[in-house]
């Protein structure tokens, strides 16, 4: 458990870092690309966690998929190929201020819900006990004890997805 | 046999090891295919010899002297770069490809890490060269750059899905996402109750081969799909500012991913390192020589289209993935999805 501590501290300051790199970047495109190190640690830290399957999908959806069209916004539209533009605005204390309650409440409930909890990864014979990263565990739990919530969220997606591209074609 | 393979190393030489084989293949393997298939292959289907003298035996050493070449040049970035980014982009693009070749297996035991999501995280970190790519386009400071950029984003985005659909066939009809479980089952499956010759799912899982390919070439920006880089009109696309060890990388970059996906679809629809009547230590022996000869029978069909199909306009681009085969990914899930529960 010693070698988790220690990995666990080294991604959490490099995340820290690179997100502290994406309020404080003047350069836009610089903002997403620290934003693609942090996500990388958040799947880090996943695997970290004995959840290989959430960690790849972690990956796929947001450095592969979400951080791109970030970019391939940005490029499009206001991407300055050099020199910096002023990115701060007003609303940063106010936004300072709601992102240390976020972070005290979210640390908070963290701690009062598992802060006492060990997960144990492997047994005294370095037997497996843990198979919540395997996808057929995960799969299991999805489509029998959450079934409903998962399809609820499916719609909303499908919902949201539909509404983009109504007001996308404005005809 | 068995006792051949089953040294007794520490974990330390086994990693290094597994490292030092990983880290060989990929320019290895980017070599074989650029010499194989783009110098002579190429040359042969346009009636011309290629390389004859590198090397004495027709040219073998071409790649290599060319390497060469361009690790002696100079390192030229442009004046209004963004340098960090520049120099970054190239290494993203080739670890990205180096990253898939962790869970491809090449025998019962050959394999890095055989991972539990194996499929999922191969296409997961091949997902990550588009990064590159990115950064490289708009760090270039080129308006051909950044244009190639942009066309590779839109294009590799909209190919992933058609690639992620083919594969779900293979894993739903082999039940599991290891590529060495993928094998297994194609090793222990049965045609018509043969089950002398295994079951390729070439035979089952042939529309969803298609798709792999069809995207894989996408995924390659090679010809018909190769407007990132498009010559004739964004002259070399995200790669035009990059020279010497860096456009080395690009180059590595684009074959060695070549020679993964070609690796992927053989493990996944050929058959992998299996041959019928191998089993044991002997396959460990012959797994790599199998998955290497059923790897660049795949490459060739890749490089077969890449020199005989012309570019397709972009509108087109975007309306073969979305419109035709996304749907025809789906259809392939749902008939397999029905077959696997009703079989």
């Amino acid at each position: 458990m010693i070698i988790q501590n220690i990995f666990f501290w080294v991604l959490a300051l490099a995340m820290v870092g690179a997100a502290i790199g994406v309020v404080r970047s003047q350069n836009v495109v610089h903002a997403a690309l620290y934003l693609v190190v942090v996500m990388a640690g958040a799947a880090a830290q996943f695997i970290l966690l004995g959840a290989e399957f959430v960690a790849w999908v972690q990956v796929i959806i947001y450095i592969g998929a979400v951080i791109i069209l970030f970019l391939f916004g940005i490029m499009l539209t206001r991407a300055p190929m050099r020199g910096e533009t002023s990115l701060d605005n007003d609303q940063r204390f106010p936004a300072a201020i709601v992102s240390l309650f976020l972070a005290g409440v979210l640390g908070t409930l963290l701690v009062q819900a598992f802060g006492k909890k060990e997960v144990v990864i492997s047994g005294a014979k370095g037997e497996q006990l843990l198979h919540v990263g395997k996808a057929a565990t995960l799969a299991d739990s999805i489509f029998t004890t959450y079934v409903v919530p998962f399809e609820i969220v499916s719609l909303l997606l499908l919902a949201a997805l539909v509404g983009a591209v109504v007001m996308a074609r404005r005809d | 046999m068995h006792s051949l393979l089953a040294l007794d190393i520490g974990w330390g030489t086994t990693l290094a090891i597994k490292t030092v084989i990983v880290l060989m293949i990929i320019p290895a393997g980017a070599l074989i295919l650029g010499y194989t298939f783009l110098l002579k292959m190429m040359s042969h289907m346009q009636s011309r010899l290629g390389p004859m003298d590198p090397g004495g035996f027709h040219g073998w050493f071409q790649l290599v002297g060319d390497g060469i070449k361009f690790l002696q040049k100079e390192d030229i970035m442009p004046a209004e770069s963004d340098r960090r980014v520049f120099a970054m982009a190239p290494a993203i693009v080739v670890i990205s490809t180096f990253l898939i070749f962790l869970v491809v297996p090449t025998g019962p035991r050959l394999v890095v890490k055989d991972l539990d999501v194996g499929v999922f995280y191969a296409l997961a970190v091949s997902s990550l060269s588009v990064i590159g790519v990115l950064m490289a386009g708009w760090a270039s400071a080129n308006k051909f750059a950044l244009l190639g950029a942009l066309r590779a984003a839109a294009q590799l985005i909209a190919y992933e899905l058609p690639l992620l659909l083919a594969v779900v066939g293979v894993v739903i009809q082999a039940g599991t996402m290891s590529l060495q479980g993928i094998v297994r089952a194609q090793v222990g499956g049965s045609i018509f109750g043969l089950d002398f010759f295994g079951n390729p799912y070439i035979f089952t899982q042939f529309v969803g081969f298609f798709l792999f390919l069809v995207a894989a070439q996408a995924e390659l920006t090679q010809t018909p799909f190769d407007m990132p880089v498009a010559e004739s009109e964004l002259v070399a696309g995200y790669m035009v500012e990059y020279t010497g060890f860096r456009f080395l990388f690009f180059f590595i970059g684009e074959f060695g991913t070549a020679f993964a996906f070609a690796a992927l679809a053989a493990t996944m629809y050929l058959g992998g390192w299996a041959i019928p009547g191998v089993t044991g230590g002997l396959a460990d022996l012959l797994g790599p020589v199998v998955l290497f000869v059923k790897l660049m029978a795949v490459a060739f069909l890749m490089f077969w289209v890449r020199f005989t199909y012309p570019r397709l306009r972009e509108d087109q681009l975007q309306a073969l993935a979305w419109k035709y085969l996304i749907p025809i990914g789906l259809l392939n899930i749902i008939a397999t999805a029905i077959i696997k529960v009703a079989v």
